[in-house]
């Protein structure tokens, strides 16, 4: 199968300015060389800690952000460069889901205007199918069909994240990118709302770049997963593998930190220390080797490349001086 | 086991532009000496609001414990006098939030608000002793160059570190019983192990007790000695901590026991999940609160909230069927 999305050495800065005329004094390297592919109908997780450029790399992606240097290929057209005018088919086949369900819709505008808006935009329909259209969405992600008339504070932040995901597939993408779609939410809603992507995924054979924090909840969902650390990927495999048979010393620490809700199993847990260092002056080197517990010499001067150490056909991408010897 | 910290039929309202709700209607729990209770539950069920009434911090006008005691070694804290209330809040309990940016006055060093702990409590220290003593309690949290950073601002340092702040604040008048109110909430995996393993061996040392509040489940089971569920304004079910994983008997810990994506499970499976959403404070359904979303109900469910049962040793359940559910 041909890869629906492709991002090759992807790069996103954001200029520091300061004193007095705001001069550009430094970067953050929010994305830093980072390339990854998404098959039709696959999902890929994105993991790692607050800053690590997960987010960015997602928004650079859907073109929210421009991106520094790169290349985004989707559907066999580069997207990198393109203006407003060309880029609008390709918006219609990305879309993105956002962390936050309260902030992301307009508290003025009914379920039923917000849900239009994109059909409007892509000029689809008349007045009376856009209204049947609109009903049909609200079926599909679980919605009662009287939300049509009411505004966005009138629903839990689970059924707000519905409307987010209705609004999400309204044009039918090949493609949606998931924010944090769940981190806002309760337990018990939580699981609701993967169900609804899973079965729509199923439905729609959508491609999922699903970004998050909390590992269990990327592992549930995706088919590959990702692990960023300071603007790079620093481990890339199969779902499964990830955990089973995790390489890089971030990862395992990662996997290691979660709680595990189940209180008869004690475990070594392996502690990281300090902080995760400022993105806009990362460490020489692996950018691990301030927190890593293996490091050694040749760390703290040469920063490794991502390379694949797997033999069988799935790859398996770590970059890491113990692994790459 | 003797208890540190007893909660008996605790019940605090709120007035609202709709009128009076219950934010907790009717709890009852206890905090053993030197041991973690957790209180675990989703948003609104009242969690919070528990502990703020225990500090006595609920917003003014409109928060009010309408009823109940709150006993601190046989002293209803609820009953005292502001001046007395003052040589127990911050002295024998403590508390630390969610968010330690907002929680922190960011006008002010760190060092300042620290020392500030001890001029109030220990008002017969001098400033050479506060200044050691803050230092120290810097240092015991486990913060790097604590002299350095006593002069440092709140927004100079990472969410870990200004939790680990709040943290020493919490712990320098070495209190009885420490609250903390979802501190990890806001932190990354990583830093909130860090946390938790800091709470925990502070615990070891100082023996007080702690009141962990979350809707982490992993958590819980990781940091927890004994445990309460709430849900809506009421404990449903309370047990020790291994006993309530293993034999959870309210439908409503049933369901989020099994609503958590786990690592072992298979990727891209259904998951088990509760229908519907927590009922508004306004709207509380007649009877057992949980009604709605609970596939076992019946029509005596509707009648009245079911009593608290105790279903095997130290195990309580407020439902009608508590041995009946598998």
């Amino acid at each position: 199968m041909s890869d629906l999305l492709e991002v090759k050495n992807l790069k996103k800065y954001f200029p520091i300015k300061g004193g007095i005329l705001k001069k550009k004094i430094g970067n953050i390297y929010a994305v830093d060389d980072i390339s990854l592919s998404v098959k039709a109908g696959e999902s890929v997780g994105l993991v790692g800690e607050s800053g690590c450029g997960k987010t960015t790399l997602g928004r650079t992606i859907a073109r929210l952000y421009e991106a520094t240097s790169g290349s985004i290929t989707f559907n066999n057209r580069n997207i990198t460069k393109l203006k407003y005018n060309d880029l609008k088919s390709t918006k219609r086949e990305i879309q993105v889901i956002f962390q936050d369900p309260y902030e992301s819709l307009n508290s003025r505008h009914t379920i039923g205007s917000i849900l239009e808006e994109p059909f409007q935009i892509h000029k689809i329909g008349n007045k009376k199918e856009r209204v049947s259209e609109v009903k049909s969405l609200l079926k599909k992600v679980g919605l009662p069909e009287d939300a049509y008339n009411r505004y966005p504070h009138e629903f839990s932040g689970g059924q707000r994240q519905r409307i987010g995901i209705a609004r999400a597939i309204a044009l039918k993408p090949k493609m949606i990118i998931c924010d944090e779609p769940v981190s806002a939410l309760d337990v018990s809603i939580q699981s609701q709302v993967l169900n609804l992507l899973l079965e729509l995924q199923e439905e729609m054979k959508l491609a999922y770049l699903f970004i998050a924090h909390d590992l269990a909840v990327v592992k549930h969902i995706s088919d590959r997963v990702a692990v960023m650390y300071l603007g790079k990927i620093v481990e890339f495999t199969d779902a499964d593998s990830i955990y089973e048979n995790p390489m890089h010393p971030y990862t395992k620490s990662l996997i290691s930190a979660i709680p595990i809700p189940d209180p008869s199993v004690k475990r070594e847990k392996t502690i990281l220390e300090g902080d995760v260092p400022s993105p806009s002056n990362p460490p020489k080197g692996c950018r691990f080797n301030t927190r890593c517990p293996e490091v050694f010499d040749k760390c703290r001067k040469v920063e490794p490349d991502l390379i694949n150490i797997s033999k069988s056909e799935t790859n398996h991408l770590v970059a890491c001086h113990l692994v790459n010897k | 086991m003797t208890n540190i910290l007893e909660v008996n039929n605790l019940v605090t309202s709120f007035q609202t532009e709709a009128g009076r709700v219950r934010a907790v209607d009717g709890v009852s729990f206890s905090v053993k000496k030197g041991k973690t209770l957790g209180i675990v539950g989703e948003s609104g069920c009242g969690k919070s609001v528990s502990s703020l009434s225990i500090m006595r911090l609920l917003p003014k006008p409109s928060g009010v414990v309408e009823s109940g005691e709150i006993l601190l070694q046989d002293n209803d804290i609820l009953q005292l006098e502001t001046k007395d209330l003052y040589k127990i809040r911050g002295r024998k309990i403590s508390m630390i939030f969610q968010e330690p940016m907002t929680a922190l006055n960011p006008v002010h060093s760190v060092g300042k608000q620290i020392s500030e702990i001890f001029k109030i409590h220990f008002p017969k220290m001098n400033s050479g002793e506060v200044l050691n003593k803050s230092v120290e309690m810097l240092r015991k949290v486990g913060i790097p160059d604590p002299e350095k950073r006593f002069s440092e601002y709140p927004h100079q340092l990472s969410g870990g570190m200004r939790q680990r702040i709040m943290i020493a604040m919490a712990l320098s008048t070495e209190p009885e019983i420490l609250i903390a109110d979802e501190p990890t909430t806001a932190l990354d995996v990583t830093i909130q192990a860090q946390i938790l393993k800091l709470m925990q061996d502070l615990q070891k040392e100082t023996g007080m007790s702690i009141i962990f509040i979350t809707h982490d489940l992993g958590v819980i089971a990781e940091v927890c000695d004994d445990v309460v569920v709430m849900y809506a304004g009421k404990i449903i079910e309370k047990a020790p901590v291994i006993e309530l994983f293993k034999n959870p008997k309210h439908p409503y810990t049933i369901g989020l026991l099994n609503s958590i994506p786990r690592l072992e499970n298979k990727r891209k499976t259904k998951l088990n999940c509760i229908d519907g959403a927590v009922p508004g404070l306004l709207d509380i359904p007649k009877g057992c609160r949980f009604q709605n979303r609970c596939e076992y109900k019946i029509s005596e469910c509707e009648k009245k909230h079911p009593d608290e049962i105790e279903v095997r040793p130290e195990h309580y359940a407020s439902c009608i069927f508590p041995e009946g559910l598998k």
